[in-house]
């Protein structure tokens, strides 16, 4: 196992930031570890990377004890902190190799390493430059550079794509991809849609417990993900009988003979409006679904319990 | 703790703050030694350098907390500790190396007053008429007496996001560590430790350096009040821990 958390709970005061947190990552395995903000994803990772020590619990990187062995787990993570934290007034170049001389890399291997690292995080053009007149897009870039530059075989990343804008956001899922070949590799995101870009399995955090932690696809079927259904006819339909109809929770109409129609939880209203429609002799115009399970399951996994 | 040491004394050179120090230091203790007449070596009529190191320090007491305050104060507010720590670096490492590159600063800056020392000699009737046995063992003094003020200024600097607060916090506590004790100690409530409360402070073994003799004892002093201050620092740096 590379990535090992066991019953990690974790106390701030009076207050639990994450309570009874487990889950393991296989070698080469990459998850999403998805939550609201506040859910104690950042405290988890903190966890891992030995800047906190639990107060009850233990994580494993590849056998070895972050508290114990705390010096040896850190040279085999790569860690991206939230928010992304660099030196500004240093250049690429120089940061790079102030982080990889950390590391004990040095000479020919830490110029070539740092090459590399340039290379595949697409910073040539930028190398020379001082960190404070990069985008935010390419200071992502720097860091994750800066956290794959000793070659580690656990990598985490901290809201890796915070902040910056859709073509940014596709490249640096990109270059995560590209680099999670054969590293394990757990990031953290408020947003579904980067899960399901990046990975299979996703590990839900809510309010400091795990909620869900299995496969994508189980996840949102398990959800009982809700429907939306935007559906045209030909001519105005009383919204009383599409009400009664079976699996329908509620509708709104949109225009005289359109309809939003949300189903009810788990159940698929599509079968009914299509015998409604020819019992009733209706022309149907369209009928099309609305892509929001995701955000409904998350809904549904993170909502606050009264 | 090499790597942390050069990173630390290249943002030195980097940020102007370096030049700040030695010219500011440099004219201030030119400006004491040659041109002001109250304490000029020219109308005092002796080859001595006394005035160096009885304003030096002082002059150190605000440059030093300016060079320390960023040290972690500037890491905790960018995020940049979090960095730093998770990196294969031990805690002692990481204070050590910016303890020394601080100190290195000071020691560049002090250097260039030797020149004073080569003409003193010149100036002093006959040529040569200097106690050199002195002026070696204030240098030594002034030397160790930064070590303790760069260890009280890392101390400030860990305890605060502030640059400010560091500041004025490691100018008074150089303050209270140089002259402070002596004064408590001469307090007509204290008889009892007065001897004690004036073997704390540093001037009691910064005086007893500037006459010459290299005591054990001074020397002991100077790197255990600088040992304990870093071991504060290193401990307050750890306390994120616990």
């Amino acid at each position: 196992m590379s990535l090992e958390v066991v019953n990690l709970t974790k106390v701030y005061g009076a207050q639990k930031a994450i309570e009874d947190v487990s889950f393991t990552l296989r070698k080469g395995e990459i998850a999403g570890f998805l939550g609201p903000n506040g859910a104690g994803k950042s405290t988890t990772m903190k966890i891992a990377t030995g800047y906190v020590p639990p107060s009850q619990g233990q994580v494993r990187v590849n056998g070895m004890d972050v508290v114990r062995q705390r010096q040896q787990v850190k040279q085999t993570i790569g860690y991206l902190p939230e928010h992304n934290p660099l030196y500004t007034d240093m250049y690429v170049h120089e940061y790079l190799e102030f982080s990889g001389r950390l590391y004990g890399l040095k000479g020919a291997s830490l110029r070539q390493r740092i090459a590399e690292m340039i290379e595949l995080c697409g910073l040539p053009r930028e190398q020379n430059k001082k960190i404070e007149s990069l985008s935010k897009g390419y200071r992502q870039r720097v860091g994750l550079a800066q956290a794959l530059l000793h070659d580690p075989s656990v990598l985490i990343l901290d809201e890796p794509t915070t902040g910056l804008d859709p073509n940014q956001i596709f490249e640096i899922r990109k270059l995560i991809k590209e680099v999670s070949r054969n590293k394990t590799v757990i990031f953290s995101s408020h947003i579904m849609q980067e899960v399901q870009a990046l990975c299979d399995r996703v590990i839900v955090i809510n309010r400091g417990k795990i909620v869900a932690d299995d496969l994508l696809a189980r996840v949102l079927q398990r959800g009982q993900a809700v429907q939306t259904l935007l559906v045209e006819w030909a001519s105005a339909v009383a919204v009383k009988d599409l009400e009664s109809l079976n699996g329908v929770a509620s509708v709104s109409e949109n225009a005289p003979g359109a309809y939003v129609i949300v189903s009810q939880p788990g159940s698929d209203a599509r079968q009914p409006i299509m015998q409604f429609t020819q019992a009733h002799g209706l022309t149907l115009l369209s009928l099309r679904q609305e892509e929001n399970s995701l955000e409904s399951v998350f809904k549904q996994l993170t909502r606050v319990e009264a | 703790m090499w790597v942390i040491f050069q990173k630390e004394f290249a943002g030195y050179l980097h940020s102007l703050i370096a030049y700040m120090v030695i010219g500011v230091f440099l004219t201030a203790i030119g400006l004491l030694m040659w041109v002001f007449p109250d304490t000029s070596v020219l109308d005092y009529g002796y080859a001595d350098m006394g005035t160096l190191f009885s304003t030096g320090p002082y002059v150190l007491l605000f440059l030093i907390p300016g060079i320390t305050m960023r040290s972690f104060a500037e890491e905790k507010r960018m995020g940049t500790m979090e960095l730093l720590l998770t990196k294969p670096l031990t805690d002692w490492q990481l204070v050590f190396g910016k303890f020394m590159a601080a100190w290195a600063l000071v020691a560049v800056a002090l250097a260039p007053t030797l020149i004073y020392y080569y003409s003193v000699y010149q100036l002093g009737s006959p040529t040569g008429n200097v106690d050199t046995a002195g002026v070696m063992g204030s240098y030594v003094g002034l030397f160790l007496l930064s070590a303790v003020f760069c260890s009280a200024g890392m101390l400030a600097s860990s305890f605060t996001v502030n640059q400010i607060v560091a500041f004025m916090m490691a100018a008074f506590l150089c303050f209270l560590l140089y002259t402070g004790f002596d004064s408590l100690s001469a307090l007509p409530l204290s008889t009892r430790f007065a001897w004690v409360l004036k073997q704390v402070g540093i001037v009691y073994h910064y005086e007893s350096l500037s006459r010459g003799l290299i005591d054990s004892r001074d020397v002991v002093y100077f790197v255990s009040m600088t040992g304990v201050l870093l071991m504060a620092t290193k401990t307050s740096i750890s306390s994120r821990q616990w």
